[in-house]
């Protein structure tokens, strides 16, 4: 990116750098510690360690199957990961670690969220990168897969709870559980894209649904029937609201929610498989790709018409971004000055677009409504959508644009 | 493109361009007038290979003549944006506007770089010549003292004292949105898509630095093939910009233009003061009335463009002359009466406009108009003008909608920085 030259002062490229997974064996551990997996908790032995190669054994002691994380301060990325562990089982798992904050954490039944999460900090001084650049490529492939799954697992019972109070009819519950739900798919959006006419089934807006002459389906068809349009509303391409359209019966309810749920489970058992994979083209691509998304439809209002919950998707967007952004940093940083240039960049305008969200509240507190962000807000966070989007529209080039070690 | 010859020749349409701004019509297009002197003096259709330099004492874009079309952007820093990212975005602007105005891309352009990463460089200019490009920056006062009275690039100190909002004009009706601005990039050229082209570019060049604030595309002549003799009509289908020829002396650029060190501050000698307003025209109650009374409000004849005491187009209004029942023959309250140096202690303005038309609005009216521009070596000039055309006759035909002011530093060398002399 010859044509900017923005500042950097003093920030530390390689504070969150953690590799796990594909970590040579010549290399001896330098911390023990172990961690008891049952059904309501996930005991870590000790809750810090010096950076280097951190080594867990993992016992299972609970009545099911289980799983074990390391996450990094976002506590969405995920640095290292034991998946399948049967009641019984004894194994190992080895992170190599850099300095900074992490969360741990067991999934029991390998769905929903983290059982047990607790703070981990690892001291002492960063320590070299001395692998070479296809291992970093598979760290970071491994890295994101894991998050993937990870999100999708939560997808799960975060749709069924939505799903369930739609069909009851308890609307007051579905409203509450509704933005909550969809942040797990707004995360890793490209990638459920990837899987044909699953997204539009999941995801589709009715604009486009007509549009296409598909059979509307989805989140938005079930976020009209919980925010109904008042007498005389319009659709966001101008349209009646009520062409073509009324409230859903109870009977169309259930088809509807079982529905998303057969879907999304559609979505977990594909990104499941064993053979399924990323390439790190599609995860910068990825990141990209998410904030496109912020900047075609979330920032104008449209995604979320009568909901109004833009900003929840939007942040769920740009975690989605951070995380793949954070998978495959640490090639981008490997790079040379230039490398390093970009990183610091890019870092530094999602401090800003958090600092800017946070300003309207949080995924854990509810955003507020987006029709009640002023034009001025939204051109605020249009630009700072852009200001990041520029650098890391170079992220693909910077991670696969260079010669392999 | 330093030769002396051609920088003469610049100068010396200079001089032709601004005879033709000091004429009838302050408020509405001064620059058709620059055009359509310099179409004369050139007896031919704009060469799109025309190439200014970007380097010299000056600006590109001021005493240049008139292009036939404008894109005029302002905008707004970061909100985070720090004094060290204002320069190098001044320094990023000023590579990327040598190159586009010599007619080359941006960076390493728009089709040879890496498939993997975004071209630097937008590429819908590519193949176009130069067309007369010229690309002029300039500094808002909120630049040097936010709204809030911040000083976020500590500028404050040296905030020319002539730098301030224009005062409140009869007849505004300024919407604040089209108003104002930190910085403001003013990109002329004979091909809108090469005008076009270079805000674009020069916006993305800002993504977190500074952001678009509003933007404005303007043409000037109805045609780039207009006849040599032919003066531009302005959207009230009147002659604009009739030569006031008086001044044809260099010393009139130096003494109404360019602000000189005597002036101050140090930083600004060599530079001017940018005036922008985006003056709406009613078209359709103008295009009703009878032509006699567009006569009376302008002063000069439909068709001619001669003044209405007599003569042709080029003939010097006589403001004395009376018709048979003693009545004034220019009317009192007739545009060209009230913008004329005569009545306004001789103040002139360098006015660099262009007609525009934005669509329509919501009644399905014609939104369309002047976006006025003037250099002037003081505000103090246009505010004496503007002033005096309180009680024109057009203003039921028009209302102020945008209102801008800017500092427009000097030119810089080759490997120098526009607006380096206000960091030094």
């Amino acid at each position: 990116m010859p044509i900017r030259s923005l500042p950097i002062a003093g920030i530390a490229i390689l504070t969150a750098i953690a590799l796990a997974g594909c970590v040579p064996n010549r290399v001896a551990a330098t911390s023990q510690l172990t961690v008891t997996m049952t059904d309501d908790g996930c005991a870590v032995s000790g809750s810090t360690a010096p950076s280097g190669n951190v080594a867990f054994t993992l016992t299972n002691t609970g009545t099911d199957v289980n799983e074990f994380e390391i996450l990094a301060d976002d506590k969405l990325r995920i640095v290292g990961e034991k998946e399948n562990v049967t009641p019984g089982q004894t194994v190992s798992l080895v992170a190599r670690l850099q300095p900074g904050t992490y969360y741990t954490g067991c999934r029991f039944q390998q769905v929903g969220a983290t059982i047990g999460q607790a703070e981990f900090t690892v001291t002492g001084t960063t320590i070299a990168l001395d692998q070479s650049t296809e291992q970093l490529a598979r760290t970071a492939v491994t890295d994101y897969v894991s998050y993937l799954r990870s999100q999708v697992q939560q997808l799960i019972p975060a749709v069924a709870g939505l799903t369930t109070a739609y069909e009851a009819g308890d609307d007051q519950a579905a409203r509450s559980l509704f933005a909550g739900a969809r942040v797990f798919y707004e995360r890793i959006e490209p990638t459920a894209e990837q899987f044909g006419d699953l997204d539009p089934k999941i995801d589709y807006r009715e604009v486009d649904a007509v549009a296409e002459d598909l059979g509307w389906t989805g989140f938005h068809r079930i976020e009209k029937d919980l925010w109904p349009p008042a007498a005389g509303a319009l659709n966001s391409d101008g349209t009646s609201a009520t062409l073509n359209w009324a409230p859903s019966t109870p009977a169309e309810r259930k088809t509807l929610g079982d529905g998303l749920v057969a879907d999304v489970q559609q979505l977990s058992d594909l990104v499941d498989k064993k053979d399924f994979t990323v390439t790190l083209a599609d995860i910068s691509n990825g990141a990209i790709g998410l904030l496109d998304e912020v900047a075609k439809s979330k920032i104008t209002g449209e995604e979320d018409w009568w909901s109004h919950t833009d900003l929840s998707d939007f942040q769920a967007n740009a975690q989605g971004a951070e995380v793949a952004f954070g998978d495959v940093m640490p090639i981008a940083a490997s790079q040379g000055a230039a490398g390093t240039k970009l990183v610091a960049s890019i870092q530094k305008e999602f401090a800003a677009l958090n600092a800017l969200l946070m300003k309207y509240g949080s995924i854990q507190a509810g955003f507020a409504p987006y029709d009640q962000v002023t034009d001025a807000q939204r051109r605020d966070l249009s630009n700072q959508v852009n200001a990041l989007a520029e650098p890391l529209s170079q992220l693909t080039h910077a991670v696969l644009g260079v010669p392999a070690s | 493109m330093s030769d002396p010859e051609h920088d003469r020749s610049l100068s010396r349409r200079s001089l032709l361009g601004l005879a033709g701004a000091g004429a009838a019509g302050l408020a509405l297009g001064g620059g058709a007038g620059v055009a359509a002197t310099t179409a004369a003096l050139a007896g031919s259709t704009p060469d799109p290979g025309t190439r200014y330099a970007f380097y010299g004492a000056h600006q590109a874009g001021i005493v240049t003549p008139a292009q036939d079309r404008l894109h005029f952007a302002a905008f707004d820093m970061s909100v985070a944006a720090t004094r060290t990212e204002l320069i190098s975005l001044l320094a990023d602007w000023t590579a990327a506007a040598a190159r586009m105005t010599q007619g080359l891309e941006v960076g390493d352009g728009s089709v040879d770089g890496d498939l993997l990463a975004p071209p630097d460089d937008t590429g819908e200019a590519r193949g176009l010549p130069p067309s007369g490009l010229t690309i002029t920056f300039g500094f808002g006062p909120t630049l040097f003292t936010d709204a809030s009275g911040a000083d976020r690039f500590g500028l404050a100190s040296r905030t020319p004292p002539l730098l301030a909002p224009l005062p409140r004009f009869a007849g505004d009706a300024l919407v604040p949105a089209s108003s104002g601005g930190d910085l403001c990039i003013q990109a002329c050229s004979d091909d809108p898509q090469v005008a076009v082209h270079a805000i674009r570019n020069l916006s993305r060049i800002a993504f977190g630095r500074a952001a678009l604030r509003w933007s404005q595309l303007g043409f000037g002549r109805t045609s780039s093939t207009s006849t040599s003799q032919a003066t531009a009509r302005n959207l009230f289908g009147f002659k604009d910009g009739t030569a006031n020829i008086k001044v044809e002396q260099g010393s009139a650029v130096d003494a109404d233009v360019w602000v000189p060190a005597s002036d101050g501050p140090a930083w600004l000698a060599g530079g001017s003061y940018l005036v922008a307003r985006k003056i709406r025209m009613v078209i359709e109650n103008w295009d009703r009335t009878r032509l006699g009374e567009q006569q009376r409000v302008i002063g000069r004849d439909k068709g001619e463009g001669a003044p209405l005491s007599g003569g042709t187009e080029f003939t010097e209004p006589d403001f004395q002359a009376k018709a048979a029942d003693g009545t004034a023959k220019i009317d009192e309250a007739a545009h060209v009466r009230l913008a004329h140096p005569d009545f306004n202690k001789g103040v002139r303005l360098l006015r660099r406009g262009y007609n525009f038309a934005d669509g329509n609005d919501q009644l399905g009216r014609l939104d369309a108009g002047l976006f006025f521009i003037s250099f002037q070596r003081s505000p103090e000039q246009f505010i004496a003008i503007q002033r005096s055309l309180a009680r024109d006759a057009m203003n039921e035909y028009i209302s102020h909608v945008g209102s801008a002011i800017f500092a427009v530093p000097p030119g810089a060398r080759a490997g120098q920085t526009i607006g380096e002399s206000l960091f030094a």
